[in-house]
């Protein structure tokens, strides 16, 4: 059966390889590269990558074609955290043997791979809607909002130790983001994946572009991270 | 013959609404877990840095003093909604009502308890 299951794999990534190259070959075995979103909990608590079908409407193009070439983890509980914790002595811990690492790519496969993710925009509708007013924020006041007043610091890190482990690390989050995605994102996380682990915090737009700006901050402060 | 096809329509679309709804073990495991917790003491995987715990959902003393109507604004519009932290936020884009409903439920299931 195991030998037939072989066969029938190999066959399909061989279809795939030669219909879409790398992207709905290998990319395809752990992210979901042609949609729809994921609908049911079950199907997200088995999700081991974030869904690539909308990456032209997500990721920076320059991110993706450096990252690719040297992978590091974003999110320190993996895509789902509850598949990567264990009981520990002070509460629940990651399980760091339970993650795996994304595979390094040639700078030639790198290049091309991002080329072709950034062909994958089924979300203009909703980037289209995003207007980044220019600006900044003193990284102190955003700080403030970020952990104070608006909370997001309970699953996000702002900086490599302080902050929550379960959702992706922000100090890297602009320079791996668009910024019409992050606002969009943070208006209304279910509007990209109703099962978002993100939950819509109903922030004023006024809050939308100052957590915008402070991504914006953090991450040029951390430019050698990730 | 036309009784059976309204049977068979409501049918379709008890279903699909069925498929649509979570279990209540299911949404605590998504979202509740990351803060309360595996075992919903409050240890979740996030807590390192908080400045305020988050509740242990096991503790029956503390729980039987929420009643129902008050989880379920704690859990759709989140905790500034009942005077508690901005780090429990507002889950009301994620579930329905009847969700939050079945997961107040699912927290009286927990702590052992009822409110009063």
């Amino acid at each position: 059966m195991k030998r037939i299951i072989f066969v029938v794999l190999l066959g399909f990534s061989g279809a795939t390889l030669a219909e879409g190259g790398m992207l709905q070959g290998s990319c395809a075995a752990c992210h979901n590269t042609k949609g729809p979103a994921t609908q049911t909990l079950k199907t997200a608590f088995e999700k081991k990558g974030p869904d690539l079908f909308y990456a032209g409407n997500k990721y920076r193009q320059e991110w993706l074609v450096s990252w690719l070439q040297k992978p590091g983890r974003i999110r320190p509980a993996g895509m789902y955290y509850g598949g990567h914790i264990k009981a520990g002595a002070k509460g629940d811990e990651i399980d760091a043997s339970t993650l795996t690492d994304h595979i390094a790519l040639s700078k030639a496969d790198a290049t091309s791979v991002a080329a072709e993710l950034m062909k994958m925009k089924p979300h203009d509708d909703l980037i289209a809607k995003e207007k980044i007013e220019p600006g900044t924020i003193p990284k102190q006041m955003g700080e403030m909002a970020f952990t104070k007043f608006l909370g997001c610091m309970a699953c996000h890190l702002i900086e490599p130790e302080y902050g929550g482990l379960s959702g992706p690390e922000l100090y890297t989050a602009a320079k791996r983001l668009q910024p019409q995605y992050m606002s969009s994102f943070i208006r209304s996380p279910q509007a990209w994946e109703p099962k978002s682990m993100m939950p819509n915090k109903n922030l004023s737009e006024v809050n939308i572009q100052k957590m915008v700006h402070y991504l914006e901050t953090l991450s040029k402060e951390n430019a050698n991270a990730n | 013959m036309p009784t059976k096809l309204v049977l068979l329509l409501l049918l379709a679309a008890f279903s699909v609404q069925a498929q649509a709804k979570e279990t209540p073990a299911d949404n605590y495991k998504a979202y509740c877990v990351q803060c309360h917790g595996s075992d919903g003491t409050g240890k979740g995987v996030n807590v390192r840095d908080m400045t305020v715990v988050p509740r242990d959902h096991t503790d029956a003393k503390a729980m039987s003093g929420r009643s129902d109507e008050t989880l379920f604004k704690a859990i759709k519009e989140g905790g500034p909604s009942i005077e508690k932290s901005i780090l429990m936020p507002p889950w009301g884009a994620t579930l329905s009502d009847e969700e939050i409903k079945e997961l107040v439920q699912h927290l009286r299931m927990l702590c052992k308890c009822k409110f009063g």
